[in-house]
């Protein structure tokens, strides 16, 4: 088996005395769609966290594309192409939408990607057009409706440009038409090659999504694989459950 | 603005402000005008900190003395030429921007402003009790007999090089604001967080718009014992900069370079006019503390928010 | 210099007594900055305020500033909670205390300087009270009553802050407050209305401070700067929102500073405030007392 693009093993992170994470290993491989579910308080944002880069783990490692990115700061690692959307929207509130996305064409983009080729107001308009904001563009991105901040979110995330994004429950509180938009959105990055890590409350969206599924239940990882097996799996189903 | 219409109309206002040395004999309205500019500079400079990056600098009175007193040493060691002097001075207080913002800039942000007040203090403190610059006493520094130029006083030099030092302020913070560093500014500014996960590099750049902020409201503050051919610390350090330099770009508007301008002029001309008024500096202190607190509540947007709300409006 | 036991002896205590008033300085600091998350860089405009107000009723009745600064507190804190109005509507619930916010304080401590220059001058103003010239001796150690009252009285008020917040069901909401608003929500507190009222008392413990300054000091109205760095340092030299920590924060303070004007000279002694608290915010961010 080729290598793993991110490669969690062993990951430790506690608050106080309150341990959020738990020796967690977590594999993704390059243009996997993952999904990655847990109850309330389970250690997903965490996690997420630990491997943007936002938190530091005190133990374990995190490799991308086999290096060892545990000692960078946030902005270094998106620039190897690992981004992350934010579960609530933090928009670049005084800029228009399409500025938004100039942020990350400008810092992450070129970093992996070599010397650009359009400019960056098309890349963006382009990237726009793609999740369906294209219209939006010259708005103030203070000014969205929640949903159309999701997509920016998004947008933003994309137009990093990453081999790894990882999707900080981006439909919860949508309706179901407006969860199938971003959904599809997410499955269109397959056509580019772009590994998802979707974590998501809404069980019919990660279902349809994933190829494979994690479970993280008080900061451990209680299953892992196929995603109707996982679902199957009494240990999955009583933790949601309960007894 | 596009670069062209920016250079000619920048050049236009320079050429006439520089004439004005050959044509007005008034010297008190050099006296005037240089203080005018020496705001200018200071509004640019907070802006380029305060507003593109939202980090609040309450210590330019310290950033400007390092100006004032860089010129002092230079003057009683070596009777150095007044340029050296302005590049030292700017370097000096860059550095000391430097210097604090790798300290604090870690931190949240009102421990950067808090710790900017306070190295005020310090090096006031400091000042004070070195007697090389004069220590509380304060120092002359003489202008020099002979004038450049041709100019006919030696005001007429300090006005011109604080108009070309204004000048390249202005040119400084616009640059910045139009490059991707400025991008990367306002998205600190926006929101840290999501600008570091954007590829911002967050601490780099927040430490580089200190440094360039500080080094030119260190470069304002060279000329400044000159001007009055003497310095004291309370005067140098006087909170009234810190207290100017964030209300100008407040009142004028934060978001781009134009707002501390307008704001500055107005305030600074405004200063002039109670000055001659009432003679009676509180006063001016007073309408400058006021007209802060009632932008920063009524108009957070400052001059520049309303003329841009009101294009919004006549465009639909 | 040959270091005598009584002039280390004499520097330690006067450090303490100086300490104890300090924590009545910050313990506002240490409420506003420390849980509720409010930045008042203008605390020191209000302790100014209050040796003014002391100043005023002392010099025309000539009662004891220290009992006026107490029954005028409810003053105080109506003007805190009026201030926390208006930072609340105008900053707070647009989310922009982080810029506009300080820049407002920050105005509002020019403005009190500036209007009490305009009524007082710049003349240093001073009170006189049945204490002010006493001082007791035990051994060679001198307790000045200037010192030695506005010491008790601060401590008390400081460790009667520290048992209301632990004690009563408001007090845990405002500790709450940093913590959880949501939870606190839920059990039907507005938060708003918490952090209001407990940064009203912030403000009525300026106005006591006040007093207790101008017991020990002559006051003229751009002292009150000196006193930003030193509430910060206080705070964050603590750990931030500890009352305990205050405490201790004011003491070390006090004793830094009471060394440095014995054995360096008294025109230093401004800087030490301010060189603690850049040196806390450069190597122990946390404070002494903080996680």
């Amino acid at each position: 088996m080729a290598e793993a693009l991110l490669d969690v093993s062993g990951v430790t992170k506690s608050f106080g005395g309150f341990v959020a994470l738990d020796s967690v290993n977590f594999e993704v491989r390059a243009g996997e769609r993952v999904g990655l579910i847990g109850p309330n308080g389970s250690g997903k944002s965490t996690l997420v966290n630990c491997i943007a880069g936002t938190l530091r783990n005190e133990r374990g490692s995190i490799r991308f594309q086999g290096q060892d990115i545990c000692g960078y700061p946030a902005h270094r690692r998106i620039r190897m192409g690992l981004a992350r959307s934010f579960q609530i929207p933090k928009p670049f509130a005084s800029m228009s939408v399409l500025d938004n996305l100039c942020v990350p064409l400008l810092y992450a983009a070129p970093a992996h990607q070599g010397p650009r080729r359009v400019p960056v107001a098309e890349e963006a308009k382009h990237i726009l057009d793609q999740v369906g904001l294209g219209d939006k563009a010259g708005a103030m991105s203070g000014g969205l409706t929640q949903v159309d901040m999701r997509k920016l979110e998004l947008a933003r995330a994309i137009a990093a440009r990453p081999k790894l994004l990882i999707s900080d429950e981006a439909m919860a509180g949508l309706s179901a038409s407006e969860v199938d938009e971003i959904l599809t959105l997410l499955l269109g990055l397959k056509a580019q090659g772009v590994a998802v890590i979707m974590i998501e409350h809404v069980m019919r969206a990660v279902m349809k999504f994933s190829e494979r599924i994690a479970v993280l239940v008080a900061g451990r990882k209680i299953a892992d694989g196929d995603p109707q097996e996982v679902v199957g799996n009494p240990e999955v189903v009583k933790a949601y459950l309960g007894e | 603005m596009s670069n062209k219409t920016f250079t000619v109309v920048a050049l236009a206002i320079a050429l006439a402000l520089a004439a004005v040395t050959q044509l007005i004999p008034n010297e008190y309205f050099f006296t005037a005008a240089y203080t005018v500019l020496l705001f200018v500079i200071l509004a640019t400079a907070w802006n380029i900190l305060g507003g593109y990056t939202g980090y609040v600098n309450f210590g330019s009175a310290a950033f400007f003395a390092i100006g004032a007193y860089t010129t002092v040493f230079l003057y009683n060691a070596f009777k150095a030429p007044l340029l050296v002097m302005i590049v030292a001075g700017t370097l000096t207080a860059g550095l000391a921007g430097l210097g604090l913002g790798y300290l604090t800039l870690r931190l949240r942000g009102v421990f950067f402003a808090i710790a900017s007040l306070a190295l005020a203090v310090v090096l006031y403190v400091f000042i004070v009790n070195w007697d090389y610059v004069g220590g509380a006493r304060g120092a002359y520094v003489l202008q020099p007999r002979e004038i450049p130029f041709g100019l006919p006083r030696y005001i007429h030099l300090i006005y011109s090089v604080q108009l070309v030092m204004a000048g390249l302020a202005i040119v400084v913070a616009r640059a910045i604001e139009h490059s991707t560093i400025g991008r990367g500014l306002a998205a600190i500014r926006d929101d840290e967080l999501a600008a570091e996960c954007s590829g911002v590099p967050t601490l780099r750049l927040k430490i580089f718009s200190t440094m360039v902020s500080c080094a030119l409201m260190g470069m304002a503050g060279t000329t400044f014992p000159y001007y009055l051919s003497y310095v004291e610390p309370s005067s140098a350090f006087s909170l009234s900069y810190a207290v100017y330099s964030i209300a100008m770009p407040l009142v004028g508007g934060m978001k781009s370079w134009i707002g501390p301008l307008i704001g500055a002029i107005l305030l600074g001309s405004m200063q002039q006019l109670v000055q001659v008024m009432f003679s009676l500096g509180a006063w001016n202190l007073l309408i400058v503390g006021v007209l802060l607190v009632l932008f920063v509540t009524l108009a957070p947007n400052g001059i520049m928010g309303w003329v841009e709300s009101w294009r919004r409006r006549k465009e639909r | 210099m040959e270091i005598s036991t009584a002039l280390l002896a004499n520097a330690i205590i006067a450090g303490l007594l100086l300490g104890g008033f300090y924590a009545a300085v910050s313990v506002g600091v240490s409420i506003s900055f420390g849980m509720l998350d409010v930045v008042n860089i203008a605390h020191p405009a209000f302790i100014i305020l209050g040796s003014y107000i002391a100043y005023i009723v002392n010099d025309s009745l000539g009662f004891d500033p220290i009992v006026v600064s107490l029954v005028l507190s409810p003053l105080f804190f109506l003007l805190g909670m009026a201030l926390y109005r208006i930072y609340y509507v105008c900053f707070e619930r647009r989310g922009q205390e982080s810029l506009r916010g300080l820049a407002f304080f920050f105005g509002i401590l020019f403005i009190t300087e500036v209007v009490l220059v305009l009524v007082f001058g710049v003349d240093y103003r001073m009170v006189t009270t049945r204490y002010s010239d006493v001082t007791l001796r035990l051994g060679e150690v001198d307790f000045p009553m200037r010192l030695v009252v506005p010491f008790l009285v601060s401590v008390s008020m400081v460790i009667g802050v520290q048992l209301f917040l632990t004690h009563t069901f408001f007090g845990r909401a405002v500790l709450a407050v940093a913590q959880d608003q949501l939870a606190l929500r839920l059990m039907g507190v507005n938060p708003v209305r918490v952090k209001e009222l407990a940064f009203a008392i912030s403000i009525a413990t300026a106005g006591v401070a006040g007093a207790f300054l101008i017991v020990i000091q002559p006051v003229q109205p751009a002292i009150g700067r000196e006193y930003i760095g030193l509430v910060f340092a206080v705070c964050v030299l603590g750990g931030m929102g500890s009352i305990w920590g205050t405490l201790l924060g004011a003491f070390v303070l006090g004793i830094a500073e009471s060394f440095t004007s014995t054995f360096f000279g008294p025109s230093w002694a401004p800087a030490v405030s301010f060189g603690l608290l850049l040196a806390t915010l450069a190597f122990r961010p946390s404070g002494l007392l903080g996680r």
